[in-house]
């Protein structure tokens, strides 16, 4: 059991989405994290979604997804060198002092942007894969999260191969 | 410039639409009133939910797609047990619903249900047409997507604005072109000698045949094959009819209430050869001891069902007369596996489905004399419960597309809709609608319809004024504390005559036959009330969780 990162190209037509998810719950698989949006062939989306099963359920849930007169294709972006990135928005207590200082730190370790700056809080914005991600909001919790949030995964394969509609 | 309900009806008529099944409302009067001056014909339903269940029975029996209509809200949602009777058995249909009107959608208007969004779980697929211009163009995609593939339903919504602005009629293309929707018909040519391979060696194979041979309309290509090579074949409940009953090579049904020697042969098989089936928990029982012995070869059309529920060793996607036509061609003479046909003719001989015999009136009974009577020159359709396992175990049927039953979903009320479609379908044929008296009364109201329009369907209540499956199971397994599962002596001949239907209850076995050729001399419906042995049991029977081979209510090993 492991995340799986699929690449759905789809029609982009009012409740194809709405197709998809309900696809996941009727069926019983879980999302983990899901991201939409249009891609580079007119007319269609792209959703990236990070599905956690085995080798079996993954094989069923692509057919299943297949079946769907509005998706085009579908690729388990995992079996293959990809780059896959988040992107977060951290809201986080930063009184005057040593603590805005250490944050302002760590977010520059991260590669994270202080995209605002408040009296008693910074929002920092971070790009990377989950764990990386993770890790920040992990170190950031002592000086007091207030709040986090993330889009899914998007995820691409590395080198000239692609997920398009080859058709 | 035409209407879109202008539009929608020649768009069904260049589908070749001849007959539709509906039930008028608010938002479909631009339609029915477009349907006045039409040649369609349109068959009044006294329940939408008979509507979806006449265009299936109408699918089944013709192979062409069933049209049934609906207006919006409540029609929509009556049609919608029929429409997932159709999903689950791969039967294709368009169901077509009026909507509220374009800008108040989504308003919670009068007679408003989101039916698209209900119905996408179990639908192939489903539109929402918000322009009158796109209408043409999504009538000629539903039918494609319904009939092609594996088939199944697509709905089509239409609000009532769309029904009624004119647009200029725009062409409607000959050829549909969908980037997401491209059916494999052809299988794999390697997958197809590796298969063939398998079977050459094979000591003991079996034929384990689905709905999907007769979808394929490929029950000719299947018994051709069978009978080179001397498999014999078992087939799903929706598979009865690729065989006919009495050749030496048919086993039967197997699976729940399957016949012992299909179920002993798949559980001794070395090769299990899977032709348009699902593996279905009523067919394989515990899953891990179905045919435990055998190298599983499956085709199906649908690549999601193989290995959905059990692992398959040549997978081979594609349609099923195709890749047996395919097969039949590299296709060498092997001998025909003796020791292995010696044996299952044994069981055969030891192990008959019991039809008792002891001057009163058995279900079995009935069934076996309206099989004698009509020869396979019938087609039978069920409702759901002891009479549909009765029916299938015991009627010889001899051709495809004359056994038609809700076979996945169990819907109880689909038969006398269902038998309406079918008599459309096929006029020249008889059509009889085995029931029980529990499912004739979820859709009694059709003996309007069929009393309206003469529509010839023969009923045969096997009455036993029981819920009887469900009493079975509560017998069996429930200290037979039969919780709501008796029902009320009807006098169900009284209720036929109320509609102008002719009838005659019957209560001795000599009185059967005379009976089922009074209902044939009929020239309208008619309907037979045989007063049954009330606590028959379906026999024999696999326990829910039991490996099939360990049946009961058989004989003894």
């Amino acid at each position: 059991m492991k995340p799986h990162t699929l690449s759905v190209l789809v029609e982009n037509k009012a409740g194809v989405l709405s197709r998809v998810t309900g696809l996941f719950s009727r069926r019983g698989f879980n999302i983990e994290s899901l991201a939409v949006g249009p891609c580079e062939e007119p007319g269609m989306s792209r959703i990236t979604i990070v599905v956690i099963g085995d080798d079996e359920k993954i094989e069923q849930v692509m057919k299943q997804l297949n079946k769907l007169i509005d998706i085009i294709k579908v690729s388990d972006l995992t079996e293959n060198e990809r780059v896959e990135r988040e992107l977060a928005l951290i809201k986080v207590t930063a009184e005057q002092g040593t603590s805005r200082a250490e944050i302002m730190q760590i977010a520059s370790i991260f590669r994270a942007q202080i995209v605002d700056v408040g009296a008693k809080s910074l929002i920092l914005q971070v790009i990377g894969d989950t764990g990386k991600i993770d890790a920040l909001e992990k170190l950031l919790r002592q000086y007091g999260v207030k709040e986090f949030v993330r889009t899914g995964t998007v995820g691409i394969l590395r080198g000239s191969k692609t997920v398009t509609s080859d058709k | 410039m035409k209407t879109g309900a202008k539009i929608l009806v020649e768009s069904l008529q260049r589908e070749g639409v001849e007959i539709i099944f509906g039930y008028p409302g608010g938002v479909v009067l631009p339609i029915y009133d477009e349907l006045y001056d039409s040649s369609l014909r349109h068959i009044l339903v006294r329940h939408e939910q008979a509507a979806a269940h006449a265009a299936d029975g109408y699918a089944r029996a013709s192979g062409r797609v069933g049209v049934c209509l609906a207006t919006s809200g409540p029609g929509a949602c009556n049609l919608v047990t029929g429409i997932a009777t159709a999903y689950m058995d791969s039967i294709p249909i368009v169901a077509l619903t009026g909507q509220v009107p374009t800008n108040l959608l989504g308003n919670d208007a009068f007679q408003e249900s989101d039916i698209t969004g209900i119905t996408l779980p179990i639908t192939k697929h489903n539109y929402l047409v918000k322009n009158t211009a796109d209408l043409g163009r999504v009538v000629k995609e539903a039918f494609y997507i319904a009939g092609t593939g594996r088939p199944g339903p697509v709905l089509i919504d239409i609000p009532k604005d769309v029904s009624t602005n004119s647009v200029k009629a725009s062409p409607v293309p000959d050829k549909v072109t969908l980037r997401g929707y491209n059916p494999t018909y052809h299988g794999h040519k390697r997958q197809i000698e590796k298969a063939l391979q398998m079977i050459a060696v094979s000591q003991r194979p079996v034929i384990y045949a689905g709905g999907g041979v007769i979808s394929s309309n490929a029950s000719a290509e299947l018994v051709d094959f069978a009978t080179q090579l001397g498999i014999p074949i078992t087939t799903t409940l929706m598979g009865i009819g690729c065989i006919p009953g009495d050749h030496p090579l048919n086993l039967g049904m197997l699976g729940m209430h399957g016949t012992e020697y299909a179920n002993f042969a798949i559980t001794e098989s070395d090769l299990l050869f899977s032709i348009g089936v699902r593996f279905d928990d009523r067919v394989t029982g515990k899953v891990d001891t179905f045919a435990p012995h055998a190298k599983i070869i499956h085709i199906d059309i649908d690549p999601a069902e193989i290995g959905k529920n059990k692992r398959i060793d040549v997978p081979i996607v594609g349609d099923v007369k195709a890749v047996l036509n395919d097969m039949l061609l590299a296709l060498k003479k092997s001998d025909i596996t003796d020791a292995w046909l010696k044996k299952i003719k044994h069981w055969r001989q030891h192990h008959p489905l019991k039809c008792p015999d002891d001057g009163r009136l058995h279900p079995q009974f009935v069934i076996r004399q309206m099989s004698k009577l009509l020869a396979g020159d019938a087609i039978i359709v069920s409702e759901v419960g002891q009479n549909q396992m009765w029916t299938a175990q015991h009627y010889c049927f001899k051709n495809p597309r004359t056994w038609i039953t809700s076979g996945g979903l169990g819907t109880m009320g689909y038969g006398l809709p269902a038998a309406m479609g079918a008599h459309f379908a096929r006029p020249d044929l008889p059509v009889f609608d085995v029931a029980g008296d529990g499912s004739i009364q979820m859709n009694i109201q059709e003996f309007g319809t069929i009393a309206h329009n003469k529509i010839p369907v023969k009923v045969a209540i096997l009455n036993n004024r029981f819920l009887g499956m469900v009493r079975q199971w509560q017998e069996l397994f429930y200290d037979r504390r039969y919780s709501f599962t008796e029902l009320p002596p009807v006098e169900f001949v009284k209720i036929a005559n109320a509609y102008g239907i002719e009838g005659v209850k019957v209560e001795s076995p000599e009185d059967v036959m005379p009976a089922l050729k009074a209902s044939l001399d009929c020239d309208g419906p008619f309907v037979m009330d045989f007063r049954i042995e009330r606590e028959e049991n379906v026999f024999p029977m696999v326990p829910a969780g039991a490996a099939i081979n360990e049946m009961i209510g058989g004989h003894p090993r």
